[in-house]
């Protein structure tokens, strides 16, 4: 499979399943990010889920090919942005004179409902800062995951010896 | 002053968002980047003078984060909740070493890391290694400790392995693999008080232990855990690889670093355990860690060859001398004797800790500078540097004299206390400290005599500005607290380490009572 003549890439029948489960991998890891709040998982594992695409398409693409479509400049700094969204948020505490990560959101329309006392299904809507911070983390973990697995790849090319 | 309640958390927080924006603003300007920075860094260092300040005259700050009045601890049955800053004066005392070190090391990378290596993500680490420091010397729980040991870590081994050569690599390895072992030590302690006390919070650990028999084992793996990571013989063997390939601006703050891990230790003896343990047995375990830790250290230093590798062992035998003094103040407490001289030894101890960070970092600094224009660490290869590096060669004789306790520098003043307390408890502890402090000045004046003195051999030119202002930021501290130690002992050193002995004081901070 992995020969010098066909660039690393699999069989056409992996890269055509790849190319299908990636919408639904991608769908997946924003539903557990988005629910950090309510079911198990967050940010990080969302992310990681979002980054193991990326490694899926790389095992059936090849390195080359993936190289040339997503830059790792980008994913570093999807992963500074995660960062500084996230320290922000948590700066805003202080600017509104309570503390560092005070949750300034409850009781607002966004993320603010207070969810009822016992068994619900989950609200949404609710948790404050904490799904900003999940959708940061998430940001963070995609873009430094993805950008560990590209860099491992491309080890040894000569783009890969730079950075 | 000016003092706000929020300063300590934007302490922590600061380096943590700026170490984030700096690629984005590198890729706009490179010179921008450098500014914003050193910006940061001087942010940082007034801030700390402001808190420290603050808490040598008005006692210890506490900060709750997330909660919506900071200086308020929720306490629920006793147990705090949320992740709470307590600063002590042992703690801005650490501070204050963290932000000057690391503000020298900022300046004097602009210069020393060249351009096109991935300098942006050099500052980055060096920001995070920063908060890492910070937030270890903070934090009133113990989990969030262990959490910046671990940043702190992680950001250090990137920077030992930045120059990508082999043995930059080696030194980053041995650093992980010791600082992974030191950290599930300290976990598996944190699991052992989490289990039998559902706390996590210092002052609440401390004021519900009971020293059973697991609280012994716990103790056992903090005081290995953290001795390891300062470096302390004869878990020492990884501080000369990582010390002595790393670029010389991250040597300095790795020193700190390991300082980081010595408050640890003194925190974990002192206010976690404190009179409940045997401490003269652990009194007497830290004097022997240091005794071995100051002869096998400059012992070992004589014969090298590597300049850089020479001075690390030097940090070994001088961490040597904060373990003896701060553990002679372990072996005397409670007893009448600790208020005539166990607190003056503890004093010396913890002033020889910022004496040691300023002097050693600039000593590792000026190593740089010549490796910085000769390309080299060998003291064979060197010679004559004095006739054109005139400034670096100052630098070095100030730093080398601090070091061997020569006054009228500051090394000179913590040293003389520690020779005089431990002289009433055994006249050995002083005799070696003063024979490891002679073997430390001959070895300085060896390096200096190959490397500064002699016929003029290369063709160098002095080390760039930046590089020479970074260093300036550190003599200037070692020429202050040379020359004014009794005002630096009465006011910063002396509120550090009644910190460390008022248990009491800690707890009720938080407690309440």
């Amino acid at each position: 499979m992995n020969d010098e003549t066909n660039d690393g890439r699999m069989s056409i029948i992996v890269r055509t399943i790849a190319t299908m489960l990636l919408p639904f991998v991608l769908i997946f890891s924003f539903y557990v990010i988005m629910h950090g709040h309510l079911t198990p998982g967050g940010g990080f594992q969302g992310g990681a889920i979002a980054a193991s695409a990326i490694v899926m398409m790389i095992a059936a693409y090849g390195h080359k090919m993936m190289g040339k479509r997503v830059s790792e400049d980008g994913l570093s700094m999807a992963e500074s942005i995660g960062a500084a969204i996230f320290a922000i948020v948590a700066f805003i505490g202080v600017i509104m004179a309570a503390s560092f990560m005070y949750n300034f959101l409850v009781g607002t329309p966004l993320f603010g409902e207070t969810p009822p006392f016992g068994g619900n299904p989950g609200i949404l809507n609710s948790g404050g800062i904490l799904p900003i911070l999940n959708i940061a983390v998430g940001m963070k973990v995609i873009g430094g995951l993805a950008a560990v697995v590209m860099i491992m790849a491309l080890a040894g090319d000569e783009r890969g010896d730079e950075k | 002053m000016i003092y706000n309640e929020a300063i300590p958390a934007i302490l922590i927080g600061l380096p943590l968002l700026a170490a984030f924006i700096t690629p984005i603003i590198n890729l706009a300007s490179k010179k921008a980047r450098n500014a914003f920075v050193i910006a940061i860094l001087a942010i940082e260092e007034l801030l700390i003078i402001l808190l420290a300040w603050h808490v040598f005259t008005n006692g210890i700050v506490i900060y709750t984060m997330g909660a919506k009045n900071p200086s308020i601890v929720p306490l629920q049955a006793a147990v705090p909740v949320r992740i709470v800053l307590e600063i002590d004066g042992m703690a801005a005392f650490m501070g204050l070493i963290s932000c000057t070190v690391a503000m020298a090391a900022g300046i004097y990378s602009i210069a020393f890391i060249k351009e096109g290596n991935g300098k942006a993500r050099y500052y980055t680490l060096l920001l995070i290694m920063l908060a890492g420091m910070l937030g270890m010397v903070f934090t009133g729980d113990l989990f969030n400790l262990f959490v910046f040991l671990e940043i702190l870590s992680i950001a250090s081994c990137g920077l030992i392995a930045y120059r990508q050569h082999a043995d930059a690599v080696e030194g980053a390895f041995k650093y992980l693999v010791v600082s992974n072992i030191a950290a599930l030590f300290v976990l598996f302690a944190i699991a052992l008080f989490y289990a039998q006390y559902d706390l996590l919070n210092i002052a609440a650990i401390a004021n519900a232990m009971q020293y059973t028999q697991l609280d012994k084992i716990a103790l056992a793996l903090l005081v290995a855990a953290f001795a390891m990571k300062c470096g302390a013989v004869p878990m020492h063997f990884w501080a000369p690889d990582s010390y002595s390939t790393a670029p010389a601006a991250i040597t300095a703050m790795l020193v700190a670093a390991s300082q980081a891990s010595l408050y640890a230790l003194f925190r974990v003896c002192f206010t976690l355990y404190g009179s409940l343990m045997n401490y003269h047995m652990i009194g007497i375990a830290i004097i022997i860690f240091g005794l071995l830790s100051m002869f096998i250290g400059v012992t070992m230093a004589l014969p090298q060859k590597d300049i850089k590798r020479l001075m690390a062992y030097h940090a070994i035998s001088q961490t040597g001398y904060m373990l003896l003094g701060v553990g002679v103040g372990l072996y005397l407490l409670g007893s009448s004797d600790f208020n005539v001289y166990g607190i003056k030894a503890m004093e010396g101890g913890i002033f020889h800790i910022i004496n040691h960070a300023m002097y050693k970092g600039l000593l590792f600094l000026t190593a740089g500078a010549i490796y910085y224009r000769l390309g080299t660490r060998n003291l064979n290869e060197m010679g004559g540097l004095g006739h054109t590096m005139k400034f670096t060669s100052i630098y070095f004789i100030i730093g080398a004299l601090a070091i061997a306790g020569i006054p009228p520098f500051n090394g000179f003043a913590s040293k003389l206390l520690i020779y005089e307390a431990c002289y009433k408890v055994s006249p050995i502890l002083s005799i070696v400290a003063m024979l490891v402090s002679v073997l430390t000045l001959a070895s300085f004046i060896k390096v200096f005599h190959s490397a500064f003195m002699g016929p003029k051999m290369h063709d160098v030119k002095e080390a760039p500005k930046s590089m020479l202002a970074g260093m300036a930021v550190l003599t200037f501290v070692i020429i202050f607290f040379g020359l004014f130690p009794g005002w630096v002992v009465s006011h910063i050193v002396h509120p550090a380490a009644m910190a460390l002995v008022e248990k009491m004081a800690y707890i009720n901070a938080v407690m309440g009572g």
